[in-house]
């Protein structure tokens, strides 16, 4: 019944979810409210995390971590069965019928609204990872904030380095620092 | 020309999944490699139609892209054998890691440096929504629409379902009514 669930959790996820891998996430933590059992808001967080360092598409990294979470090695293969599920059937029927697909004119107008939106959902997830990492108990940690602000320089100024790198250099500046969790 | 085996079209796609780093837009100069110049599945034009439509559709990007050249070679098999064949390894990665964590949760110097890591993943996300923003956000329309978006999701907990529905009407009918004062 777990694994029913998953399924169509999942499955909700890539119907709705335009422009990839990060763009899962405010469904995610859409999830983690109505499920709190299944998902905490920290382990988003840790799952971005993980997701990034690793290879394969962040999505699918995201809903496999996610599914194995909630029920185990069989959760992780159904939460990802689940999310690409959508596109198997969305893409073989565009492939069948719509050559010209990306260039119709309807199409072409609604991304114009889309993309602006995904932009717009990929903030609030922020938001929500920045609430829970750099807010304790209603008061802004200034130590943590202080290290978000000189990181966000950083990957700025350093345009073509890896994510993972930033990763590994956060592990460490939270070992060193002795960041609370 | 040689019919693709299955086998064949499996094996490509776990290669490019297990070496992709970040996601669908990472992924595009493995799939010239392998798509373009080793397999010659689809000539660089083709791929970057396939891409495009990948983008647009539901879902995400790399498996769309799979399942899309997946069809062209084998039909509805291809397809799925290109889609398992992608998501195989982060399956046996992410499965593999989450178990170890999953042991070591309690360790004290594993939970400061994830302490450390969210700070970092806040860092590198709000960078890549600051390059989305220059693509999207193009007119006042869209910023508007942009600021409305994430006041209803962070403070009215609005579902991002009726978000995706909400853009659609609106990129058609703000695009629509422009038409229509180009031509009075």
């Amino acid at each position: 019944m777990i694994y029913l669930t998953l399924f169509y959790e999942f499955f909700k996820i890539g119907l709705f979810s335009i422009g990839g891998g990060l763009a899962t996430l405010p469904f995610l933590y859409q999830l983690a409210e109505n499920r709190p059992q299944w998902l905490s808001p920290q382990m988003i967080a840790d799952m971005i995390a993980i997701s990034e360092s690793t290879p394969g598409p962040i999505g699918i990294n995201m809903a496999t971590y996610a599914g194995f979470q909630v029920a185990g090695v069989g959760g992780g293969i159904i939460a990802t069965l689940g999310e690409i599920a959508p596109s198997l059937i969305i893409i073989i029927i565009i492939a069948r019928f719509l050559a010209e697909f990306d260039k119709n004119p309807i199409v072409k107008n609604a991304f114009y609204g889309l993309r602006a939106a995904v932009v717009g959902l990929i903030t609030f997830a922020l938001l929500r990872l920045l609430s829970v990492t750099l807010i304790t108990n209603g008061s802004i940690e200034l130590v943590s904030g202080a290290i978000y602000l000189v990181l966000i320089a950083f990957v700025l100024f350093f345009k073509r380095v890896h994510p993972i790198i930033w990763i590994a250099l956060g592990a460490i500046i939270g070992l060193v620092v002795g960041l609370p969790s | 020309m040689k019919k693709t085996s299955l086998w064949q079209i499996y094996a490509t796609f776990f290669k490019i999944g297990g070496l992709t780093f970040g996601g669908g837009y990472a992924m595009l100069p493995l799939l010239q490699q392998e798509v373009v110049h080793t397999h010659h599945w689809a000539s660089e034009e083709e791929l970057l139609d396939i891409y495009a439509i990948g983008q647009v559709t539901p879902g995400i990007i790399a498996v769309n892209t799979a399942t899309m050249i997946g069809y062209r070679q084998r039909g509805v098999l291809g397809a799925i054998l290109a889609t398992l064949g992608e998501i195989t390894p982060s399956i046996l990665i992410i499965t593999t890691l989450a178990t170890i964590l999953l042991t070591f949760k309690d360790n004290n110097h594993l939970q400061n440096a994830f302490g450390g890591v969210r700070i970092a993943v806040c860092a590198t996300l709000t960078v890549s929504i600051i390059r989305l923003m220059k693509k999207a956000l193009i007119d006042v329309p869209t910023i508007l629409f942009y600021l409305v978006v994430v006041g209803a999701t962070f403070f009215f907990a609005l579902s991002p379902i009726i978000v995706v529905i909400a853009a659609i009407v609106f990129g058609i009918g703000i695009q629509n009514s422009k038409e229509k004062r180009k031509k009075v």
